[in-house]
């Protein structure tokens, strides 16, 4: 794509590539700033605003192997799910500290991550969609079945998540799970943003671009696919207990297929292979349905389809890929 | 893009702002149901009773306007639901929460309403403990206990059944009733030969019919939610020959529901169920509902979400009434304790002790009248409580 | 016992053909130009909705309204193929998935609209009602006629990929696109027809699974999932792959549930799983 063919033209070779791409920008600067801006301009909407930050933890989670390691995931909700559920499991069991509980979602969801990347690094293409698919729906039926754990379809009950540091509870107008869920989404764009200015991350882009070449530059392509895998199986899984703690509820649409189709929306809608593609692309996609329910809760959908066929028609790479585009051309 | 967001944010800050200065005259309700998805069919027969109730009484009550705003969760979704209310309640500056098909969409917003001390009225979700979630919520729907238990016994003791099979759908409310049906049953001296559940998302249910054929049962008790559900199995026991009167089909109401009926057809005869609204009920009141349902729905009859709907906008209304306006959660639940009025569906009221509704269980038979399949009451037992509230858990 | 076992095959075999009806254009389309239309299981709603409102406005037979929804289905997606799709073959994959979505989130819309959320009826003759005695087996007379539709579409189709000249064209253009486009042969046209039949084949299945499952606004959503495991089985372009991936899918589905309910929602995902694992192509594709 655009970013590797820049690589190969750039005289002073990949590392001082990679040192450019890793400074931030203006823009990054300024967005992240914006991100303040819901507690000042905003404030009834801050509950809205803490999901979006969740949908857009979960959504870098899975651009981390979309995007950047070309694996196509349609059930990723599945470790989005582990993370809700392992969370709010342990919270029921007595422990509701929120940060050892996000530690304990990750590792769980990672570790799941870690032993699925077995199977998903063996297939491509149709094969590797529908496993995660297959996977995802296993993982929904089995919290279904297990319905002294996990509650069943009634969701779990008696999520009672402790206040951050002990100071913080969680308020009605979400001004805490705001705070938290921008500041753990922050710290997760952070690594990600780290991991793909990496060499590591080069690596996994030149596995998107061309799998069969890798191995003979002496890459073990495996290896880091199941390693990206894993860590964005872990993210997913902060994701999801993120969800678990700000709401104090898991239930089984944590899992669900819907959940896994929504967040590969938002991230093609924002612009795959970019992580700000899947913070838009979460930003536009919820807000435009939260407006548009709000309008008309019956018949939004036909709106953001609109949109949907829309992007696709005209912003072939995204919102994201689009600005871009604009951008580019003003600056010669 | 951000620029847009802005925009659209500040211009949905200044209308609640707009609206909260006319708060005082007017009572708004925030109904929280599943517009879309899976359960929109649900979500829009509950929102037609709640109109045909607001059209029939007005939208003034207590010399206050009443003000509805409706949310979309999307299917089943408990932290959408939980968000909602709490954005209704900061945002919108709700005085009564409503609506809430789903179980877990109401355990979802449950703590917003005990934090924010809103009345919060559950016109559908039927699984025992959500009224025990918050002390602010009252139900005028139904509990799946309710009406299965006491139908369990009934099989019993009336209809003479000795052992009987259970097929229910595999979730929350199938596993309430498949348990409450059998207790019920056994309680009374019969016998349980086996219990089968079959999955939500279910496309065919050719084998389990298959397996309670082979268990050759005096009876079967089914419970499946509405929708596409209750035609499917109907179809698919009376296909294979399981059908009254060789074996007697038992099941919630939602069978046997007017769109099943019609496609089923003639071999729908003599299966009996138990619900809480029987749209044929011959009663002034619920002739005149069921015409007016009609009326304004295009024909299609009421089912019992827009039961929920309806008595849950009159308890609403009889709330305020007593409370003169005041719309202090604490006043409005204490109005509903032990509130006992006349719906379309009989008698009922609202048991001052666990706020749950108590009503009267209908058990029916479909028969043919006139030429048209229907629901034909041969048994009702009066005043029924929910059995599991109080019990230890 | 036997008797049931061979009861439940039946059962199964004749999911299965629904199914494979539902699901056999999308593998051919997929196969054919790699084009990811996951709005496949809208036009089988379509051809569904067409078949109710036919039977209940217009008064015709069901065996009249099964050709009305082929038909519907074909002409709404050749409509849509001229104007939208054909604009997204070269578009990637992950386009290709937004797009047809949107498509589905729209048509549901639509669907709501003018259908409203209700569950559409329809009465089906009394030929097709009940069961009927076959060696001693009682077996449901719908699952029959199921099974002889879903076997005159394959021996159609498998007739018409072998013996006509279009079906010589589809071959060409599914084996090696390139050459075949080297040659003269304008792919682009062959694949609007092939599309066309394809859609066209799902709403002729959405028409046939009302008795079966029920028709709502979701049906396009919901049955996508299976549509999806069908085609993934079998494998990409094959009609044969699709008849006995659908085929397998049926049985496995009913069987297990038949067998060992307590698994029995399990099972199909659990095949799925396992039979790409090993066969990533799908137990009949090629490529």
């Amino acid at each position: 794509m655009v970013d590797t063919t820049l690589a190969r033209h750039h005289p002073d070779g990949a590392h001082t590539w990679l040192k450019r791409q890793s400074r931030w920008s203006v823009f990054e600067i300024a967005f992240w700033l914006a991100t303040l801006l819901p507690f000042f301009l905003f404030p009834t909407y801050l509950t809205l605003a803490s999901q979006i930050a969740i949908a857009a933890l979960f959504a870098i989670s899975v651009d981390l192997i979309l995007g950047y390691a070309g694996i196509v995931t349609l059930g990723h909700a599945m470790f989005f799910g582990l993370g809700a559920y392992s969370a709010g499991l342990i919270s029921v069991h007595g422990w509701g500290e929120p940060l050892t509980g996000l530690a304990f979602a990750a590792a769980f969801a990672g570790l799941v991550g870690f032993i699925v990347s077995f199977l998903i690094v063996r297939v491509q293409h149709l094969a590797l969609i529908m496993i995660t698919l297959g996977l995802g729906l296993l993982t929904y039926e089995l919290a279904n079945a297990l319905t002294w754990l996990t509650g069943g379809t009634d969701g779990l009950r008696g999520i009672r998540t402790w206040p951050i540091f002990n100071q913080f509870r969680f308020d009605l107008w979400g001004y805490t799970a705001y705070s938290y869920a921008l500041a753990v989404l922050f710290l997760g764009f952070l690594a990600s943003r780290r991991i793909v200015n990496s060499s590591f991350g080069l690596a996994l882009r030149g596995i998107r671009e061309n799998v069969r070449r890798m191995p003979a530059i002496g890459s073990d392509h495996r290896r880091h696919l199941q390693t990206i895998y894993t860590i964005s199986a872990a993210i997913a899984g902060i994701a999801g207990a993120l969800l678990a703690q700000t709401t104090n509820v898991v239930a089984l649409d944590a899992l669900s297929f819907n959940r896994s189709a929504d967040v590969v929306v938002m991230l093609i809608l924002g612009g795959t292979g970019r992580l700000y593609g899947a913070i838009l692309g979460s930003i536009i996609f919820l807000v435009a349905r939260d407006q548009l329910a709000g309008v008309n809760p019956q018949y939004w959908y036909f709106w953001i389809g609109l949109l949907l066929m829309f992007v696709v028609l005209f912003m072939p790479k995204g919102i994201l890929g689009g600005l871009a585009r604009l951008v580019v051309r003003r600056e010669p | 893009m951000f620029a847009r967001f802005a925009a659209l944010v500040t211009l949905g800050f200044g209308l609640a702002w707009s609206a909260q200065a006319g708060a005082q005259d007017t009572v708004k309700i925030g109904v929280i149901l599943p517009y879309s998805g899976p359960f929109a069919d649900a979500a829009n027969q509950l929102q037609a009773g709640i109109d045909l109730y607001m059209a029939k009484h007005g939208d003034t009550v207590a010399g206050k306007k009443i003000e509805i705003i409706r949310k979309d969760t999307g299917g089943p979704a408990p932290d959408v639901a939980q968000r909602l209310a709490q954005e209704l309640v900061v945002r919108d500056g709700v005085d009564i929460l409503a609506g809430f098909a789903l179980t877990p969409e109401a355990l979802g917003a449950a703590p917003v309403s005990a934090e924010a001390k809103k009345l919060m009225v559950v016109m559908n979700a039927a699984t025992s403990i959500v009224t025990e979630q918050s002390p602010y919520i009252v139900r005028t729907s139904v509990t799946i206990p309710q009406v299965n238990t006491a139908f369990g016994q009934w099989a019993y003791e009336v209809a003479g059944v000795r052992q009987a099979y259970t097929l229910v759908a595999d979730y929350g409310p199938g596993h309430d009733a498949e348990k409450s049906f059998s207790k019920g049953f056994t309680d009374a001296g019969g016998t349980i030969l086996g219990s089968d559940r079959t999955p939500v998302a279910n496309p065919d249910f050719s084998a389990f019919v298959q397996r309670v054929k082979d268990a050759s049962p005096e009876a079967v008790y089914i419970f499946v939610p509405g929708g596409a559900q209750p035609a499917a199995i109907g179809k698919a026991l009376v296909d294979r020959g399981l059908a009254p009167p060789a074996t007697k089909i038992f099941a919630q109401g939602e069978l046997t529901h007017p769109e099943a009926l019609e496609s089923m057809g003639a071999t729908a005869k003599g299966i009996i169920t138990t619900f809480h609204y029987t749209l044929e009920r011959d009663d002034p009141l619920n002739n005149e509902y069921v015409e007016a349902y009609r009326a304004a729905n295009n024909g299609r009859s009421p089912d019992l979400f827009s039961i929920g709907g309806y008595d849950g906008m009159h308890l609403i209304y009889e709330v305020l009434k007593k409370t003169d306006g005041s719309t202090d959660g604490d006043a409005l639940v204490e109005a509903a304790k032990g509130m006992a009025w006349q719906s379309p569906r009989g008698p009922m009221s609202i048991d001052p002790e666990t706020r749950d509704v108590v009503q009267t269980v209908y058990i029916r038979e479909v028969q043919e009248v006139d030429g048209k399949l229907q629901n034909v009451i041969i048994h009702s037992i009066p005043e029924v409580k929910d059995p599991l509230h109080g019990q230890p858990k | 016992m036997l008797a049931n076992i061979a009861i439940v095959l039946f059962d199964g075999f004749a999911f299965g053909m629904l199914l494979f009806v539902l699901s056999v254009g999308l593998s051919v389309t997929l196969g054919l130009m790699n084009f990811i239309n996951l709005a496949h299981g809208a036009f089988g709603m379509l051809g569904g909705y067409v078949t109710v409102l036919t039977m209940r406005q217009l008064g015709f037979p069901f065996l009249l309204a099964l050709p009305a929804a082929f038909l519907g289905a074909a002409l709404m997606s050749i409509a849509l193929e001229r104007t939208l799709f054909r604009r997204l073959y070269r578009a990637g994959e992950l386009n290709q998935v937004l797009f047809t979505i949107g498509v589905v989130f729209v048509a549901t819309a639509a669907a709501t609209w003018f259908f409203g959320t209700v569950q559409q009826v329809i009465i089906v003759p009394t030929w097709l009602r009940g069961s009927v005695d076959v060696l001693g087996l009682p077996l449901t007379a719908y699952r029959i006629f199921l099974i002889v539709v879903a076997l005159i579409i394959t021996a159609l189709l498998v007739f018409g990929i072998e013996r006509t000249r279009l079906g010589a064209q589809i071959r060409a253009a599914v084996d090696n696109q390139r050459v075949a486009q080297g040659l003269g042969l304008d792919v682009e046209r062959v694949f609007g027809v092939t599309f066309a039949l394809g859609s066209g084949l799902a709403g002729l299945g959405g028409g046939l699974a009302i008795e079966i499952v029920g028709l709502d606004p979701s049906f396009g959503f919901h049955y996508l999932v299976y549509v999806l495991i069908v085609v993934s089985v079998g494998g990409l372009g094959s009609i044969s792959g699709s008849f006995f991936g659908a085929a397998l899918i049926g049985i496995v589905d009913v069987a297990g549930k038949y067998f060992v309910p307590e698994i029995g929602s399990f099972l199909i995902y659990l095949l799925l799983v396992a039979i790409l694992f090993v066969r990533p192509l799908g137990l009949f594709g090629k490529r």
